[in-house]
């Protein structure tokens, strides 16, 4: 039975986005194989799960902070923690957070120092660049291999612009560092290798899946009278919400009786909600705020048709999901999802004709809409986190054989 | 004795553009004529004019060696609109009397299943194209993707052909043997052809498939399959793609000169001959009655219509085609029957199929589009437009029959 020291920056309830959402499926699935996983966290519920012994490193004993009670989330940039940080300065917990992200890294670095002399297990795996010095830490008091899975690169999240040179150096130094480094699709193999100059042979490409969960929910609607166009996930550059915007207005000069939901908040929320007003389709695109639980099946299930403009997306959970509520989806080429579904329709990202041409499709030729949603329905139940969970497991025999 | 069959479809669709609906009353033009001559002469380079070679040489050198050709008239069409030396290279091989062509449908359509008066037009249209270009005059008939059931037997009966191809499939044939002629159920005078689809598809589909137990396939002992029917069959029809030759199994595969050795090793046994369809018909009794119900093809494992007619998407794009059929034909507008039919062509439902899509592969060739969903949408969007069109030409009518009124 292997014996993982996994670290982790959000897992579920508290959770933002997909790589809680990974973290929670893989590890589950793991468990069930029999592995046996330390979850450390900067902040989680200890007895929200059963399956995984989690350590909240806000509630740790001997190590001199008590606290990372952090208002960071794993897609802050730099810009956005200062600008958190400055709304929690004015509060009195301001003390306990660090003045800007790195010094947060930092201190989950630290802790794991601490965790990893005194907890007994036998691979180390890290998921994203905050955990990465993190995993390093453990890897060097511990002599155990470290896996690092990279759900994201910097260069998703910035779009190829502006990357922060510190996040890249953590990521290069935390892929250099491991035994192995896993990526959640070849989409992202393939930038590791060209912009961090990763040894291909030390990348396994472990595609993410999605949890079956059934909420039960009944086909909700706007109107009887309205169709569906959802967009769902953070509104920041690297999700593609101006490419919606563009193809929504477009999708409306052919058709009148649609509407265009954003689910999601972020950094780009307010010039989302100008431009639509800006291209005189206001009353058109719905912005529905942050979703959480069955809310997010409850918007699948009652949009007529997903779609995911992604600029640049590592893997993309959130059309198996709109899959697993009967829900056709686009995704954009640029995906690593897109690798691994069939049964969908694809699109450059930046080809707003085309998206445009792919929804009408979808809202007017009802036998198109009835066969995504059947045999997308179909596709999915193979996407079951058993899939992954076992090729972590075998990665981990072969880094500990190794080791 | 047995009688070696050889038939090769030839066929290539008028591709579709990858019509958006922005181009819905922007552009009537459909059809991806790039593409289309691209793919046209890159097959002819490959395949029709070395494989045309290898068969004149072989009609020369070996006596007694015959084969048949099945060209569909959007081939022939575009063949003359892109490179009309592939019909000449064609006719030098028609010229030597050894080679008999075979009538289908000009649009390689699923007509017979939609409209029998639409089917009657584009037999005749092809029967017509074949004799003006070829001078011959086809008795054997085969339909699209080798669609069959007694019902078109009898059909192609009334017509006065003598004989009928179809796909020698399992289920209809249970412990009988394709190797002999039959009679379709319910016809006295046409006789059935029934590929023999294991040796056809040795060569078709298996031959470079090096995971295949067979691998390398060699003369010898294709030639040992072949006399393995002596005595237990008098004919074996070895009907494939004519692409088979060069395109679907390339030449480094060694197809070109498995090919060029075949004819002479067959003969070596003084059993054995080559005949076309139409000897196969006139020099053997039938071997008594097939029955088929429902229609059979030769595609997929199913040999069924599933390829065509498997999902929602197909058979609406199919009624949708076929419920014009009047008010296209009313119009008189030959520019927009012409389309109408083109769009018949049975390649766009096939690439509509979803059946395989998980799987790969098997619907992939030359299909111009990333999935089954992409290229209804390209379909209906024409069909969106092609109506359009169609309203268009209405007040003339009415125009038309009060001018007539008038006088």
């Amino acid at each position: 039975m292997v014996k993982v020291l996994m670290f982790g920056w959000e897992f579920p309830p508290y959770a933002s986005g997909g790589l809680g959402t990974a973290c929670y499926g893989l590890t589950k699935s793991l468990s069930k194989k029999g592995a046996n996983i330390i979850f450390v966290v900067p902040k989680a519920d200890p007895n929200a799960h059963k399956f995984l012994k989690i350590i909240p490193t806000d509630g740790m004993k001997n190590i001199r902070i008590k606290t990372i009670n952090s208002p960071l989330t794993p897609y802050m940039t730099s810009q956005e923690y200062e600008h958190a940080y400055k709304r929690y300065e004015k509060s009195k917990e301001r003390s306990v957070y660090g003045k800007n992200l790195m010094i947060e890294v930092d201190r989950l670095a630290r802790a794991a120092e601490v965790i990893a002399s005194e907890e007994d297990f036998d691979v180390i795996h890290c998921h994203d660049w905050l955990t990465f010095k993190a995993g390093i830490n453990a890897k060097r008091v511990s002599g155990k291999p470290l896996v690092v899975h990279v759900h994201a690169t910097e260069f998703d999240r910035t779009g190829g612009n502006g990357r922060d040179d510190r996040i890249y150096n953590i990521e290069k130094k935390g892929m250099e560092a491991a035994d192995r480094v896993i990526t959640v699709s070849n989409f992202t193999k393939n930038k590791v290798i060209e912009n961090y100059g990763i040894d291909a042979g030390k990348i396994e490409v472990v595609h993410n899946a999605v949890e079956f969960n059934d909420y039960n929910i009944d086909r909700p609607k706007i109107s009887n009278y309205d169709r569906i166009v959802l967009y769902l996930g953070r509104i920041t550059l690297q999700k593609g919400p101006d490419y919606f915007i563009q193809t929504a207005s477009k999708v409306l000069n052919k058709m009148d009786n649609v509407k265009f939901v954003v689910a999601g908040s972020g950094d780009m929320e307010g010039r989302m909600i100008e431009k639509a007003a800006e291209l005189g389709i206001g009353d058109k695109v719905l912005f529905a705020g942050f979703l959480q639980g069955a809310d997010i099946d409850r918007a699948y299930k009652m949009a007529d048709v997903y779609v995911m403009p992604s600029v640049s997306e590592p893997f993309g959970i959130t059309p198996l999901e709109a899959m697993r509520n009967g829900t056709p989806v686009i995704i954009s080429k640029q995906s690593g999802v897109s690798e691994v579904i069939k049964h969908c329709l694809k699109v450059d990202f930046w080809d707003t004709d085309q998206m445009a041409n792919k929804i009408i499709g979808i809202l007017k030729y009802k036998s198109l809409y009835d066969e995504l949603k059947k045999n997308g329905g179909d596709e999915i139940l193979k996407f079951s986190w058993d899939v992954p969970a076992e090729k972590c497991n075998s990665i981990y025999k072969s880094v500990i054989a190794n080791g | 004795m047995v009688s070696v069959c050889f038939y090769f479809q030839v066929h290539q669709p008028f591709r579709l553009k990858n019509y958006s609906v922005f181009d819905i009353g922007n552009s009537h033009n459909y059809f991806d004529s790039a593409k289309n001559k691209e793919i046209l002469n890159k097959v002819a380079g490959k395949c029709y004019f070395p494989a045309n070679k290898l068969m004149l040489d072989l009609i020369r050198n070996v006596p007694g060696f015959k084969i048949s050709y099945s060209f569909s008239g959007v081939f022939l069409d575009q063949c003359e609109e892109y490179n009309p030396d592939i019909i000449r290279s064609f006719q030098e091989l028609t010229d030597t009397g050894n080679v008999e062509i075979i009538d289908e449908t000009h649009y390689h359509s699923l007509a017979f299943l939609y409209s029998k008066k639409e089917f009657d037009k584009q037999v005749k249209m092809h029967s017509e194209k074949i004799r003006k270009l070829f001078g011959q005059k086809p008795k054997i008939f085969r339909n699209t993707e080798l669609i069959y059931n007694n019902e078109l037997a009898k059909y192609i009966e009334d017509k006065g052909y003598k004989g009928i191809i179809a796909e020698g499939a399992d289920h209809i044939l249970g412990w009988r043997s394709p190797n002999f002629v039959y009679r379709p159920k319910g016809c006295d005078r046409i006789r059935l052809l029934l590929k023999n689809y294991k040796l056809s598809d040795d060569i078709a589909f298996r031959f470079s498939e090096r995971s295949w137990k067979e691998w390398p396939l060699t003369i010898e002992k294709y030639n040992s399959w072949v006399n393995g029917v002596n005595g237990n069959g008098n004919c074996i029809n070895l009907f494939m793609d004519y692409e088979t030759i060069g395109e679907h199994q390339w030449a480094d595969s060694g197809i070109f000169d498995f090919l060029r050795l075949l004819p002479a090793e067959i003969l070596r046994n003084p059993d054995n001959n080559f005949m076309t369809p139409s000897e196969l018909v006139n020099n053997y009794a039938d071997f008594g009655e097939i029955d088929i119900h429902m229609p059979i093809s030769w595609a997929d494992t199913e040999r069924d219509l599933s390829a065509w007619r498997g999902n929602k998407m197909q058979l609406s794009a199919l009624r949708k085609i076929y419920d014009m059929e009047i008010s296209i034909l009313n119009s008189r507008d030959k520019k927009l029957i012409e389309d109408w039919r083109r769009l018949q062509t049975s390649d766009h439902f096939y690439y509509m199929c979803t059946k395989w899509f998980s799987d790969g592969d098997v619907h992939k060739y030359f299909n111009p589009y990333d999935s089954p969903y992409d290229s209804y949408i390209a379909f209906m969007n024409i069909v969106n437009d092609f109506n359009a069109r169609l309203e268009e030409k209405k007040p003339r009518w009415s125009e038309q029959v009060m001018m007539n009124l008038q006088k």
